[in-house]
């Protein structure tokens, strides 16, 4: 049987400056699906539309045409709104650079993603101890991001990336910040994720990753367009 | 014209409402010919960021005329020192042809954005933005109405003169005069109070049948038993309430339940009122879009609130009314 | 519901922690805030309590006061008026006053000089008013000298000094013996300065009014509504003046606002762009802004109306004593009972909060819709 969900995207074309005269095509006519369960892997040059497929394989942009089904329901016509509450819910995302909120401790940043989401602070408290415990981070509970090693900050991003819970782990170039130590921690760390039974997907440069035995699919991407699919 | 802040503060409130309206109205008419939620295109992506804002906007101008309203009237009653002959809001009111239109345009108004705001909130809780263009086309369509309480404002501050000398409440509801007040305040007390009490508590029921069944034709009901009942308020205020409060047996006026000197009564009468009568209106024309699929899941969970909150009010009303009964030393039924 | 609140907890933490981080800019905005609120609150509550103290210290005055006009100026009663005006109806007393001005050169002020009705004064005594006691050193037992404008030396003993409470309507008056008085003003016996009556129905004082004007037609009914009109308009009119004035100050401050939220830093910017790529949606972020002008708002309000309470009633508005209570040089002095009044308060939150309200929105809007994927691409 098909996995439990899968993202599926058809004819998936997105414009930027579009009527104007820099019009410019990130993505040309996509085709992909994503099996539920699987870590994939996106491979490709700059410029290749990468990032533009990752945000909308995230729902973080709405593509210009084409369809986007998400375990099956069309959400290509969903407003913002809306979008927000399914990816909140439904995806975790890793960026390249991190991105904490300077200023906050590390648990206050792994709990942010939580807080539209109404729940008690104290239960968002328990929960992000217990992500911190799961890394090996719990005794940095209450430094200031700003403090932590760059491993520590990859961590608390990814500890972020969980606590709604998410089905989908979305991670953008994880491994083009630290050495290949830390980027051997971060793969071990992947691997336990996905043992749990999430999906993720992942954009990446460094062979390390590409061609590590975590990585179930790769799929490689030029001018727009999917070239190879593994 | 009397140079007075709160004056000043009204129709900065109506100009600038008017004003933020205007510039809204072009972005109101690109929805209307443009919107399409299924399409991804940059251009409907900047409508749905650009709504955001005017949605903001426009509810942060019904949030001010909510105000508004509640500043005219108080202002009317504290101007009333001003004008030869005028004990209360009706006297300065009076004092030109423009006091009392601006009054019942204030009040349209208030009621305009209670409606609008629950609109927009319908709108918001829904998947796919059903009512936008409504909610547009409301505020076009609204739009001269704003301009005609602006200048219904205008002309009666500007107007006001204070050594004109007005009629008080006296001559306005006394019994004889000819006008519609007058005619209800001449019900005898038994009847009106049958049809005062008779009105709300069906509104109250009506309301809380709603709440319970949470359907088209008791959302009607209660919209509709909404505008009986702020007809039969007003009409009971008028015809005996204010009787007991002032404990006179011709004194009708239903401003002077706002003066200090009885305590301010008249807001812990009208505050629950307005309340409800907004809450009741909102939930029946909400209603009327009952049919779209996406408002399928949340129009019946708000409109039941509306309706609760509805009856809260009426009941909360009805207490309060009855309490200044009670205490009354006044006896008018034998 | 529970949802709701907690999620507005949320968003409160969020904004609190997110103010203190940026303390300099937010404390320079508020400071300028309160500042505003101070200034206007100020001028709102003396006016206001000016005014409501003139309410009572004219309660106390008859409900009409008539005059004689000669050529439309200001002449005395004749002998024989009280008894044309005979009985009308309504009015419950009736008396002659006599009062006037005297133009002390030493101190350079006017004083008022009365013959009290309902007051004992010994011949060649008199009693004056707390402002005299400190502008003329007076006190119980002295005695003082007046010329009169014939350019005779009148001598007068200090019987008392009226209490430092009646002020406001107190300060300057001499108060004396009836025909000391006459004497002093050279005013025959017979003749007043104007009658004061007392009506009790309000509703009855024009009808009055209109009754002695047929009867003496070269009377002018002054009626205490009217006096008391003429001052609200007056304070209201001040008041305006200053709002006018001050409108120069809202306008620069909703610039400021403007400028203050949509100059947001870098550092802002990226804040925004991770809590909408994270999850947080547009409204969320807007929800945060507005709590974060609502605190702002409300700390700046309270502290500000506070100081301006203080200021006002226990310092006795010293900054603006000289426009809004009028030039003079014999003032007294007086302390405003405090007085808050709800319209005032409404008032003046439409002319700070709603002007900050309305700078801020679009740029909160516009922070607001930072696009999510920008933040993948940085």
């Amino acid at each position: 049987m098909a996995g439990l969900f899968m993202i599926e995207l058809k004819g998936i074309r997105k414009a930027f400056n579009q009527g104007k005269h820099n019009e410019y095509w990130a993505l040309d006519g996509i085709d992909l699906t994503i099996p539920a369960q699987q870590v994939t892997a996106l491979k490709g040059p700059s410029g290749s539309g990468k990032t533009t497929l990752l945000t909308i394989l995230g729902c973080l942009a709405r593509p210009t045409e084409g369809r986007v089904r998400l375990k099956g329901e069309d959400i290509s016509g969903l407003p913002e709104r809306f979008l927000t509450e399914i990816r909140r819910k439904t995806f975790g995302f890793i960026f390249q650079q991190f991105n904490l909120v300077r200023g906050l401790s590390a648990i206050e940043n792994i709990i942010l993603p939580a807080y539209p989401e109404g729940q008690p602070r104290k239960d968002l408290l328990e929960k992000a101890e217990a992500l911190l415990a799961g890394v090996n981070l719990g005794h940095r509970r209450d430094a200031k991001v700003e403090w932590l090693s760059g491993g520590e900050q990859q961590r608390v991003a990814i500890c972020r990336a969980l606590i709604n819970d998410p089905a989908i782990l979305i991670a953008d170039e994880p491994t083009a910040n630290l050495d290949t130590k830390l980027s051997k921690e971060f793969l071990g760390i992947l691997e336990k994720l996905a043992g749990q039974g999430r999906t993720i997907i992942l954009t990446s440069h460094d062979p390390l990753v590409v061609e590590s035995s975590v990585v179930d699919r790769v799929v490689t991407l030029r001018d727009g367009r999917i070239v190879d699919q593994t | 014209m009397i140079f007075q802040p709160a004056i000043i503060a009204l129709l900065l409130a109506a100009g600038l409402s008017l004003a933020m309206l205007l510039i809204a109205s072009p972005f109101a008419l690109q929805v209307i010919r443009h919107w399409d939620i299924t399409s991804g295109s940059e251009r409907q992506l900047r409508l749905e960021r650009l709504t955001y804002l005017f949605s903001t906007l426009v509810a942060f101008v019904c949030v001010m005329q909510i105000a508004a309203a509640l500043l005219f009237v108080f202002n009317a009653d504290k101007l009333s020192v001003m004008f030869v002959g005028a004990m209360c809001a009706v006297g300065a009111l009076n004092v030109n042809d423009y006091g009392f239109p601006a009054l019942y345009a204030q009040l349209g108004l208030f009621f305009l954005a209670t409606t609008w705001l629950a609109i927009n909130h319908a709108d918001a809780h829904a998947r796919d933005y059903p009512l936008v263009r409504l909610k547009y086309a409301l505020l076009l369509a609204a739009l001269p109405l704003f301009a005609l309480s602006l200048w219904l404002q205008l002309r009666y501050f500007l107007g006001l003169k204070a050594d004109v000398i007005t009629s008080c409440c006296g001559s306005m509801f006394s019994e004889g005069s000819p006008n519609l007040a007058s005619e209800v305040t001449a019900l005898e007390a038994k009847p009106a109070m049958l049809i005062f009490y008779g009105t709300l508590l069906a509104a109250m029921a009506v309301s809380l049948w709603h709440r319970q069944r949470r359907d088209d034709v008791s959302g009607y009901a209660t919209g509709l038993a909404a505008a009986a009942a702020f007809v039969a308020s007003i009409s009971g205020i008028l015809a005996f309430v204010s009787l007991y409060v002032y404990e006179h047996p011709h004194h009708h006026c239903p401003f002077c339940l706002l003066k200090p000197e009885y305590d301010y009564q008249g807001y812990a009468l009208y505050i629950p009122l307005f309340a409800a009568t907004a809450a009741g209106l909102a939930a029946g024309v909400l209603r009327l879009f009952s049919r779209r699929p996406s408002l399928a899941r949340v129009l019946p969970e708000l409109t039941g609130r509306l309706a609760g909150v509805a009856a809260f009010g009426y009941g909360a009303f009805l207490l309060i009314a009855s309490s200044m009964i009670w205490r009354s030393n006044l006896v008018l039924l034998d | 519901m529970r949802i709701w609140i907690e999620k507005q907890k949320h968003l409160i933490d969020f904004t609190l922690a997110s103010l203190a981080r940026r303390k300099a800019k937010n404390l320079g905005l508020l400071a300028i805030y309160t500042l505003l609120v101070f200034v206007l609150a100020s001028v709102a509550l003396y006016t206001h309590a000016l005014r409501v103290e003139a309410q009572k210290v004219l309660a106390g005055s008859p409900e009409i006061v008539l005059q004689r006009l000669i050529a439309g100026r200001h002449d005395l009663i004749p002998p024989g008026y009280l008894e044309k005006i005979g009985r009308i109806r309504g009015v419950q007393k009736m008396e002659g006053r006599l009062w006037g001005y005297y133009y002390d050169s030493v101190v350079k002020a006017n004083y008022t000089f009365m013959a009290p009705r309902d007051m004992k004064i010994e011949r060649g005594e008199i009693v004056v008013g707390p402002a005299l006691e400190r502008s003329r050193g007076l006190a119980a037992g002295n005695g003082i000298s007046f010329r009169a404008y014939t350019g005779e030396l009148h001598t007068f003993i200090v019987a008392d000094v009226l209490p430092e409470t009646s002020e406001l309507v107190s300060a300057d008056l001499v108060l004396m013996n009836e025909e000391d008085f006459r004497a002093f003003f050279k005013i025959p016996e017979g003749y007043y300065n104007d009658i004061a009556m007392n009506v009790a129905n309000p509703q009855e004082v024009r009808n009055v009014a209109i009754k002695l004007l047929t009867t003496l037609p070269d009377s002018r009914p002054i009626l205490r509504d009217e006096v008391l009109r003429t001052y609200a308009s007056i304070f209201d009119w001040r008041e305006g003046l200053m709002l006018a004035l001050l409108s120069a100050a809202i306008l620069a401050f909703g610039i400021f606002a403007w400028e203050k939220a949509a100059g947001l830093s870098a550092e802002e910017k990226r804040e925004i762009g991770i809590l909408k790529a994270i999850g947080w949606e547009t409204n969320d972020v807007i929800k945060m802004k507005f709590w974060e002008g609502l605190l702002i708002s409300l700390t700046a309000f309270l502290v500000g109306y506070v100081a301006a309470y203080l200021h006002v009633f226990y310092f006795g508005a010293s900054l603006f004593e000289p426009v809004l209570k009028g030039w003079a040089v014999l003032y007294p002095r007086f302390s405003l009972p405090p007085h808050i009044d709800g319209l005032q308060i409404a008032t003046l939150f439409f002319f700070t909060v709603v002007p900050y309200t309305a700078a801020v929105l679009v740029p909160i809007w516009r922070a607001a819709t930072t696009d999510p994927d920008t933040v993948m691409r940085s």
